[in-house]
This record gives structure tokens, sequence and C-alpha cells, in this order.
């Protein structure tokens, strides 16, 4: 009989899957405002998958970060540039089928490496726990030059986004 | 079935797949940047589930700065797209084909 995790987690990396789906290729709609929102979805499925891993912390900050600030960024964006037309078009049909092929292509290829590589795997034994507590101790004391450098990137990313939203780029 | 290390990988694997074919196949900039978006969060989940099931949270602390620099990414990729069509009226990759502006 499986146990109720198991459902989750099947339930959740299908909801995963089928909305990344509908996030990069939805038959109904090719409008990017859908593809963002199905984009959410995807990300609050993902953070479900974390909850079951229990890493705990890192699905706080997934929704956070990316459903609340990089897809409000994302909409901004859409709705700023005014992206009607685009669903117009047609399909390319050179484009649809090199990325089937390469999407198969690296299918296969994963698929393969995971069949041989399939008794090396599943440990049931003691797992660690992705609280904040031990999560912290770690990054503050052994990440803590990588979790400063973090923030100068940040700034620089900061500056750069001020200088190219500037109305000349002169 | 015991939810094991294969099935997260396998998981993994196939949203990396969806997200190149969102960036190979659609020809919308922004929807290929969410295609980039589906395959860093691939990884991530990779990256968790070797944390939880090698009892490591390095791993773990890999993803928090993933996710901080894809937000970085996220920014001025945004602003160069922004800028981007400013100049050129169009978010349609086959439009920007050339190398000068």
């Amino acid at each position: 009989m499986p146990a109720f995790t198991d459902l989750l987690f099947l339930a959740f990396a299908g909801l995963t899957l089928l909305f990344g789906f509908l996030c990069v290729a939805n038959p109904l709609s090719r409008n990017p405002v859908t593809s963002a929102m199905f984009l959410v979805l995807t990300i609050v499925s993902l953070a479900g998958l974390y909850v079951l891993l229990h890493a705990f912390f890192l699905a706080a900050v997934q929704i956070l970060v990316y459903a609340g600030a990089v897809m409000v960024l994302f909409l901004f964006v859409i709705m700023l540039l005014d992206l009607g037309e685009e669903d117009r078009r047609k399909l390319n049909r050179v484009a649809l089928i090199s990325g089937t092929a390469a999407v198969l292509g690296l299918a296969g290829v994963l698929v393969r490496a995971l069949w041989s590589a399939k008794g090396a795997a599943a440990t049931g034994a003691t797992l660690v726990e992705g609280n904040t507590a031990p999560l912290g101790r770690i990054l503050f004391q052994s990440y803590v030059l990588p979790f400063e450098i973090l923030s100068i990137l940040l700034l620089v990313a900061l500056v750069g986004v001020i200088l190219l939203s500037k109305k000349e780029l002169k | 079935m015991q939810a094991g290390l294969n099935h997260y990988l396998i998981v993994g694997g196939l949203l990396f797949c969806l997200g190149l074919f969102g960036v190979i196949a659609r020809r919308n900039l922004l929807v290929v940047y969410m295609g980039l978006e589906l395959m860093l969060n691939a990884a991530n989940l990779v990256l968790v589930a070797f944390s939880r099931f090698n009892n490591n949270l390095n791993g773990q602390v890999m993803v928090f700065f993933v996710i901080t620099v894809a937000a970085a990414e996220v920014a001025v990729g945004l602003a160069l797209i922004v800028a981007l069509y400013r100049k050129r009226r169009t978010a349609h990759v086959e439009d920007l084909a050339s190398l000068k502006l």
C-alpha cells in the first residue's frame, strides 16, 4: 500500500510536469501572460516537492522569490511591452522539429544514464532536514565568502538594471 | 512504491527537457526566458533531491545561491529585453537576428 507521502509525490510531480508543459507548449493559447501564469503554478508545485524533500526553507524561498518577485517582474514587462500581435504569427516548422528532436535526444540520454545507475540509489536511513537552523549554520560558517560575493552581485545587477532602463543608452 | 532518488531525478530531467523545448521552439523572447527559468528550476530540484538522499546540506545551500543568482539574472535580462524593445519595437526572436542595433 503506497504511503501518503508517495501519493503526494505523484500528485506534485504530475502537476509540475503538466504545468511546465502548459507553460512552454500550451496548445490552446500562445499568450505570454498565460505562460507566465502556468510558470507560477509550476513553481508552486515545485515548492510542494521541496517540502516532500524536507527542504522547508527552500520551499518558502521558492514561493517568495520566484512566485513573488520574479513572476511579478515578468508580468510587468509583458504588460509594458504590449505583445498582442505575437500570437497571430505562424509557428516555425524548423524550430518545432529541431526542438522536438533535441528534447527527445536529451531525454534519451538522461533515461539511459538513470537506467545504468539504477543500483546506486535510494538509501532510506536517517536523512537531513532543511530547517533554517542547520542551513544557516552551514551558510554562515562554510559559505560566508560566497554569501558576501552574492550581495555584491546583487548590487551590480541593481546598478546595471538602472543604467539599462534609462531612456537614452548613450 | 517508495519515492526515492531516481523518481526525483526523472521529474527533474523531464522538467529540464520541457524548458529546453521552450527555449528552442518558442519564438517569443519572454517565453524563451520562461523556458530558461524552468531549466534552472529543474537543476534546483535535482540538487535538493541529491542533498536529501546523500545526507548532505551543501546541496541546499547551493540551491539558495542559484535562486539568488537567477533573480539577479532575470532582472538584468528583462531590462535588456525592454531596452531592445525600445530600439526595435519587437520581442520576436526572428526579428532580432542582426548583431547591430
